[in-house]
């Protein structure tokens, strides 16, 4: 999706910012973005929180959003 | 279509109904008599959901026919506590843990009931064999064998 | 909301085995479920439904029908709005197709009558006329390319090009260099796995009580795992505002995923509208079976490569999901889940969703996990039989632990994997004998856990008593667990607090009972929600007793004064307390919301011995025992219920349970004598062990814990009836005849 890379680089200090710089750098990304994603930080899974802040020492990992069952 | 008129025991109490010849004995139950205690999981006697007593033996009521009980005596679980006393199986299923969602107990309740008239000290296969015929999703029935069997020893005890 | 400080944790009333609120009115026959109530001068309404796979609706006539004496209104799909957002047009189109319909029991039409007979009678009268289209039921068959597609343009962009049009999803998701990977293996081994869609099987079929005014206003109650997902679904559908629609849930007879949707309340609401009355509506257990949530089906490819003692150099999956006639996303979670519970240098899963001539499909406890690991797990055991090495021992050399890079992505936290393996390597049941024909199978376990949005709002009774509203309908018994993380926190007797479930007006937005999350969430909330109502406990008794709010703390269901400087008042109790909230500034209460973060996963192992007999290919199950990491059991028996329930809906996927389609397209098994689902005498005695590392995310720990146990049983009797068989089995179900042709070649 973004350029079949498996890690991206952008500036950002939460996650909105993430997500929005995520969305011009990689464009690929933008639908699923759109759809929804969660986010791992650190290990822990936050579905929707905008303002979770992040910094440079975090692992962050994007997932999509998970339903059901 | 015109409907029957029947005259039936239904927990002790003399009840007559008005009927569709073509209606279950569960539908009577529940939307004429307004004794919901029953459930209807299949409609096909799969399920056990809808069980009752019908002169002495349980029977799916979703296979019965209501102008079938003309004459007879119904138990349904509205009528297994004494007042606020609970029956032991209904005790004992709370304190065990035995029912979840509950959509299947009242059926589970009343066939463990007629179980335990016919055979007070059931072995663990018997009770399974006996509640096979009561689907229950929920427990994995462990819970519900474990309960059928405490509750056997304090009736026997008692 | 971070893992309070266990080491000065001693609990009162969490853990502790406690009657359930709702017990007396189930054992009773009182408690209201879907389809026990009632209202004056209800109507009672029906669905005509699609005999067909796949069809296209050229015209639907109801003169006759609507002529016939007792019928008050008729409507089809063009009584339903048609919203811009996929997933809410996805849900409408279902409730009542338009121009085609997808699979055989697609709802059609619906009348309201003034009985349930004429109701019957009326939909007969309907004339549809049908072009029937090519059809395709098998995930594998119609992710070909010139498969009859099931819908157009549904792909998203993560599809390739050139793909059957019936494709519309791919996921990846891995981390290392699998290929290095598998050139440092001492043996790898590739299988194809085939299972069943299997239903989610609740005993109370969907009901519901539905009235709409033409001014918008309604009400529905129903039997789901979300009101606010009914309200927001049917707002949608009907173009209503969802403030104007109050959604009340009833009792509910088992949902397990399946009742995260809504089917038949949109209808009964438009035939509401039309008919000027109130409409309720209960599904036969056919209408469940053919148009309510199976699970996914699946065909999946996995490859492993191990050294010969046993560790993982690489794996690989290609998994292949059905999520019936719509765009799905449950492979995702399958995808994500396979390879959770390893430790691994080198992974990639690929997934992919297919679109069939079947019902929607809606989630399934662990929804996506049970198949994927079930294939992983099987690939695993074999190999341990190759290489002639202990499968736990396997499993513990490889397991995944703090510190992990998960294959789906994060690195893991505290988890209870090693813990988990290691107590079932300690039970005697991994060392008990085994006879003849008889085989021992295990199989790890692994669920994310949800948190989401919630809301709990916690009321002080002037009688000292206390009340809780929350908004998740209760399916497993959380009444009772959040009840007693309340008292827990408020250091109250459990009997004192009584939670209530509310309906869509009387408390916030809260996501459906899902993902093993109430528990966890509506627990931390309802915890801070006590300790909001904690502080203004504190604060009234400071101004009684004139002094800092801050000298003031909370020890065991008392206002104390904290240290030397706040005086020698004796300790207000909460009753105290709660006596004087009208002198004192006013009633008191706590609520919180939140959108949860921090639920901890969650892993189990499975073990269990069978006897497969070699005339017939029936399976028995001896002996099973369960162990799984809780965090913390709020209430041992429920979790145990949990794990046993879990345990045998595994065991009927493994055995027994399948969706079943003839060449027509058409469901050949719709009712429970033909859909066989475990009973009793099945069964043997479940065992259970809970294990309890505190999830870092909950103030007590908790992790949710009903999805998991349903993931273990598929792979654990897999291996167990191929090693008693003598025969690697590669689909599920492991009915007689599939197990017996298996047997003799």
């Amino acid at each position: 999706m973004a350029g079949g890379k498996e890690w991206v680089e952008v500036e950002a200090s939460n996650f909105k910012q993430l997500l929005d710089a995520l969305e011009v750098k990689h464009p690929g990304l933008g639908p699923q973005i759109k759809r929804g994603v969660s986010l791992s930080l650190d290990g822990v899974i936050y579905r929707e929180a905008w303002f979770t802040e992040i910094g440079p020492e975090n692992e962050i990992i994007l997932m999509p959003y998970m339903v059901g069952g | 279509m015109k409907m029957i008129p029947v005259e039936t025991t239904i927990n002790g109490d003399q009840t007559e109904f008005l009927c569709n010849a073509d209606e279950s004995l569960l539908d009577v139950l529940r939307d004429r008599l307004g004794l919901t205690g029953a459930k209807e999981g299949c409609g096909t006697g799969d399920c056990g959901a809808c069980s009752v007593m019908l002169n002495g033996r349980v029977v799916c009521s979703c296979l019965v026919l209501g102008v079938e009980t003309q004459g007879a005596e119904v138990e349904t679980i509205e009528g297994m506590a004494d007042g606020e006393t609970l029956h032991p199986l209904q005790r004992v299923f709370i304190e065990e843990a035995a029912l979840q969602c509950g959509i299947c107990t009242p059926g589970i309740l009343i066939a463990a009931k007629s179980l335990l008239a016919k055979n007070p000290d059931p072995t663990d296969t018997e009770v399974r064999y006996w509640l096979a015929g009561n689907l229950c999703r929920c427990t994995g029935y462990d819970k519900i064998i474990k309960a059928v069997q405490k509750a056997a020893a304090e009736m026997r005890a008692a | 909301m971070a893992l309070d400080d266990q080491a000065k944790r001693t609990f009162k009333v969490v853990g502790t085995r406690v009657g359930r609120p709702d017990g007396i009115d189930k054992v009773t026959g009182k408690a209201a479920y879907g389809a026990d109530i009632t209202a004056p001068g209800m109507l009672h309404g029906r669905i005509l439904r699609s005999p067909h796979a796949h069809a296209r609706i050229k015209s639907i006539d109801v003169s006759e029908a609507a002529k016939l004496a007792g019928v008050k209104a008729v409507v089809t799909g063009a009584d339903l709005a048609i919203p811009d957002d996929e997933g809410f047009a996805d849900i409408a189109i279902n409730c009542l197709a338009r121009d085609k319909v997808f699979y055989d029991g697609h709802a059609v039409a619906a009348v309201a009558a003034t009985s349930k007979s004429i109701a019957k009678q009326a939909i007969r009268l309907i004339k549809v006329d049908y072009e029937i289209l090519p059809h395709v039921t098998d995930v594998d068959a119609a992710m070909k390319p010139d498969a009859p597609a099931v819908q157009e343009g549904r792909a998203l962009e993560n599809v390739p090009a050139g793909m059957s049009q019936n494709v519309t999803t791919r996921c990846a998701f891995g981390h290392g260099d699998v290929d290095a990977g598998f050139a440092k293996a001492d043996k790898i081994i590739e299988r194809s796995f085939k299972t069943a869609a299997t239903h989610q099987g609740y005993i109370e079929p969907q009901a519901c009580l539905a009235t709409l005014g033409s001014d918008g206003r309604g009400e529905v109650w129903c039997c789901t795992q979300g009101q606010y997902m009914v309200r927001a679904n049917c707002a949608a559908v009907l173009g209503i505002e969802e403030s104007q629609l109050r959604v009340i849930s009833s009792e509910i007879g088992g949902g397990f995923g399946g009742k995260t949707s809504t089917f038949i309340e949109p209808v009964a609401l438009a035939l509401s509208r039309k008919s000027g009355k109130p409409v309720k509506m209960v599904m036969t257990r056919d209408e469940v079976l053919r148009a309510t949530g199976p699970t996914i089906s699946a065909s999946m490819d996995i490859k492993i490569g191990m050294t010969n003692d046993g560790r993982i150099t690489a794996a690989r999956g290609e998994l292949r999901y059905s999520g019936g006639a719509y765009p799905n996303e449950t492979i995702e979670m399958g995808a994500q889940a396979a390879f959770a519970a390893y430790d691994l240098e080198a992974v990639e899963t690929v997934g992919w969703n297919v679109m069939t001539n079947r019902p929607k499909e809606i989630p399934y406890r662990a929804p996506g996990a049970p198949t994927s690991i079930y294939a992983v797990e099987s690939v695993v055991d074999e190999l341990c039989q190759e290489l002639g090495l202990d499968p736990l021992d396997v499993r513990l050399l490889n397991a995944a632990r703090k510190g992990t890079l998960s294959a789906y992505g994060p690195t893991f936290n505290e988890i209870g994997l090693v813990a988990t393996l290691e107590a079932a390597k300690a039970h005697p049941h991994y060392t008990a004998p085994l006879g003849p024909n008889q085989g021992r199978g295990l199989s790890c376990g692994f669920w994310f856990n949800f948190g989401g949005n919630t809301c709990v709002s916690l009321n002080i009774n002037d009688d000292g008593t206390v009340g809780v509203v929350e908004g998740n309908p209760d399916i497993g018994g959380s009444r009772a667990s959040i009840s007693m993380m309340a008292a827990e926190e408020l250091g109250v007797p459990y009997e004192k607090v009584r939670t209530v479930i509310a309906d869509t007006s009387a408390l916030g937005f809260n996501d459906i009972t899902d993902g093993s999350r109430v528990t966890f969430a509506v627990g931390l909330a309802t915890i801070e929600a006590a300790r909001a109502a904690i502080r203004e406990m504190c604060r009234r008794a400071a101004k009684i007793w004139g002094i800092d709010e801050d000298a003031v703390l909370w020890e065991d269901g008392a206002a104390v004064p904290a240290g030397p400087n706040a005086g020698t008042h004796p300790p207000m109790t909460l009753a105290e307390i709660a006596a004087v909230a009208g002198n004192t500034g006013g009633p008191i209460a706590g609520h919180h919301e939140v959108n949860a973060d921090g639920a901890g996963v969650s892993f189990g192992v499975h073990l269990v011995d069978t006897e497969v007999d070699p005339e017939t290919g029936a399976t028995k199950i001896l002996r099973y025992t369960v162990f799984q990491d809780a965090g913390k059991a709020v209430h041992p028996d429920y979790v145990e219920g949990q794990m046993q329930g879990g345990a045998v809906q595994g065991i009927g996927w493994a055995l027994n349970e399948e969706y079943i389609y003839g060449e027509d397209g058409r469901l050949q098994n719709a009712g429970f004598l033909d859909y066989r689902i475990p009973v009793a005498s099945d069964l043997p005695e479940i065992e259970t062990v809970i294990l309890e590392i505190p999830n870092p995310g909950h103030p007590y720990g908790v992790r949710g814990v009903g999805e998991t146990p349903i993931v273990p049983p598929l792979a654990a009797i897999s291996n167990a009836v191929s090693r008693a068989a003598g025969v690697r089995m590669c689909e599920l179900p492991m009915s007689p005849p599939r197990l017996l042709k298996a047997m003799t070649g």
